[in-house]
């Protein structure tokens, strides 16, 4: 336990240093994004400001897609403090929002931000984010979420994580497979889990402190979790067959999952305290990629019992199960917002494989996306925003889609292939 | 005249007469009967072992046969898109290998595999269906299932890395290992 704590801190330390492995790349924007000028944040500490603050707030704004920053080399003057700020200088550019701060070092380090309208000429919110040092970029990122949440009125999803399977292809021996978790905007890349054997389906504990995925490591597929603080990882699986596709219970005491040790693909819940395990489906067909209603009272799975893949829903309290895509031959591998009114899933149409939304309440189907191989869908915690996989040539990249459509970018890999993204839910700092 | 070890010879045929008259008339005949029995025994041992030499060696000529026969059908038997059903000619391959299998005490690993397309949770449920698919018709065909390890890496594990149909029918398999 002790070596694998030292490990796991060297293995921190390591990451640390690591530049992020996925590039960001907007693809569209919306027609008329609200620019807004970031001012360059003020520094009192020792040395240099171990990061640009301002930086980091205004390329999360650009990849919401909803704004336009206006460039360092436009404006007129860098005010740290409301007392050094002069409307006309932002009106002058066009900038009808202005956020400044200053980054102070304590025995913690503190960002005090401000943000101006400068149409009407007053502060509309300002806030103070506190923590330690090293989560100085998450701590950016928490000034982003409240800037985002003030203009848009939604709450923002900027301080949360990502998971991602990367692979380096080698056609002359195994392929190489990696786990990360990153940041959401790609940076302080850290690797929880890599070897030649194939790394399947990670996903999040409700709490975002713990992973649970599928790795090949003893030569069969197992299911495994992993605690993101102490690096304490424990098999839970060793089925005959498939073993796959874990899914968290939104109250994290259930673990939805896939075995055929009964002789095809159900659907099962593993009880993570008694370890009792209830078989939920049973049919014939192929019954897989489970995934829990945010109120867990039912699940959605993938089934070909009616002959094609389609999305079915099963009531834990009646049992019932109930078909909810009709449209298409090929509907996949549900992921349900926390509204729980968005269903993403993957949608074929005309031998192309698409990102769509089911919306539960009108049963409208939208595709998003007009790639042809998109696959594992992931929605934001905050729902507005599908990260997904594509291919680009041989290789597979993470792309992101608003819910409406409106803002697309892409994050391709520096090298290999990334998939299979997990968003983290809201974690509490 | 008579050679000197002929006439020895001579004589000691007649002392093994002498002696053997000594005797009495049932242990000398059944002594005889033993002796010409145990002979016959060894004579027809040694006829059956022969045979039996021949027999396995013919076994292991047809067994090596089977073999080389399996191995030219080779251990990679494809699958059309979105199907578990084995293909008449993954139906000869198969044949061959159980035919191999059934003369050794080998035992097989399938391992399916499916192309890109599609979900890769729902992909690795289909390449455990192509491998059932083939270790079912193996059991159908004599091999006992305990000889059989199934497992499935859905899409992970392609053998063409690019899209389209001619490196997708590449990946749309079951590997008997």
């Amino acid at each position: 336990m002790l070596i694998r704590r030292a490990s796991l801190l060297a293995l921190l330390f390591f990451a640390s240093s690591l530049h992020a492995e996925l590039q960001i790349e907007i693809n569209q924007g919306l027609d008329n994004p609200t620019p807004i000028a970031v001012v360059p944040f003020g520094w009192q500490g020792l040395g240099a400001a171990p990061e640009d603050v301002a930086q980091i707030v205004d390329s999360d704004l650009v990849r919401s897609g909803q704004f336009a920053p206006v460039s360092r080399r436009d404006m007129l003057s860098y005010p740290t403090r409301e007392a050094d700020m002069y409307f006309r200088d932002w009106r002058a550019i066009s900038a009808e929002y202005v956020l400044i701060g200053q980054v102070t070092l304590g025995t913690q380090i503190r960002i005090d931000f401000q943000l101006f309208d400068t149409t009407r000429q007053l502060a509309i919110d300002s806030g103070t984010v506190t923590g330690p040092v090293t989560e100085l970029r998450m701590l950016s990122h928490r000034v982003s979420d409240a800037v985002y949440e003030r203009l848009t009125g939604i709450t923002g999803a900027f301080a949360t994580r990502l998971l991602y399977v990367s692979v380096m292809r080698n056609p002359d021996a195994k392929d190489f497979y990696r786990l990360t978790l990153a940041d959401s905007d790609g940076q302080r890349p850290i690797v929880l889990l890599e070897g030649r054997d194939p790394i399947l389906s990670p996903t999040w504990s409700p709490d975002g402190q713990e992973v649970a995925y599928v790795s090949f490591e003893t030569s069969r597929p197992a299911i495994y979790r992993q605690n993101l603080r102490t690096g304490a990882r424990e098999q839970l699986t060793n089925f005959q067959g498939l073993n796959n596709s874990p899914a968290w219970s939104p109250d994290g005491n259930t673990m939805a999952l896939v075995l055929s040790k009964d002789g095809n693909p159900d659907i099962y819940l593993l009880n993570l305290t008694s370890r009792a395990l209830t078989r939920l489906t049973r049919h014939f067909a192929i019954d897989t990629e489970p995934t829990w209603m945010p109120d867990g009272k039912s699940l959605l799975f993938t089934s070909d019992r009616g002959g094609r893949p389609q999305i079915y829903r099963y009531d834990l309290r009646t049992k019932k199960i109930q078909r909810i895509t009709f449209e298409g031959a090929f509907n996949a591998r549900a992921r349900v917002a926390q509204d729980g009114r968005n269903v993403a899933l993957v949608h074929q149409r005309d031998g192309r494989y698409h990102i769509a939304v089911l919306d539960l309440v009108t049963d409208r189907l939208t595709v998003l996306t007009e790639t042809s191989l998109d696959e594992s869908p992931s929605i934001a915690p905050n729902g507005s925003v599908v990260l997904y996989a594509t291919k680009r040539g041989q290789d597979s990249i993470l792309a992101a889609v608003a819910v409406d459509g409106g803002v697309r970018f892409s994050l391709p890999s520096r090298e290999g292939s990334v998939q299979e993204p997990a968003w983290s839910p809201f974690v509490t700092p | 005249m008579i050679k000197p070890t002929l006439y020895a010879k001579w004589i000691s045929l007649v002392f093994a007469a002498f002696v053997l008259a000594a005797c009495s008339s049932n242990d000398t005949k059944e002594a005889e009967a033993a002796a010409a029995a145990a002979a016959a025994a060894e004579e027809q041992a040694a006829q059956e072992a022969a045979v039996q030499e021949a027999e396995q060696q013919a076994q292991a000529e047809a067994q090596q046969g089977r073999e080389a026969v399996a191995a030219d059908a080779g251990t990679v038997f494809y699958f059309e898109f979105d199907s578990s059903s084995l293909t008449e000619d993954a139906r000869a391959q198969v044949d061959a290998h159980v035919q191999a299998l059934l003369g050794n005490n080998d035992s097989v690993r399938l391992e399916g595999h499916t192309d890109e397309r599609g979900t890769r949770e729902y992909n690795l449920a289909l390449g455990e269906r192509r491998a059932n698919a083939v270790r079912d018709y193996m059991v159908a065909n004599g091999l006992p299932s305990y000889r059989i390890e199934t497992i499935s890496y859905g899409e992970e594990n392609p053998v063409a890395y690019g899209s389209g149909e001619s490196n997708w029918q590449q990946n749309r398999r079951v590997e008997l290992k």
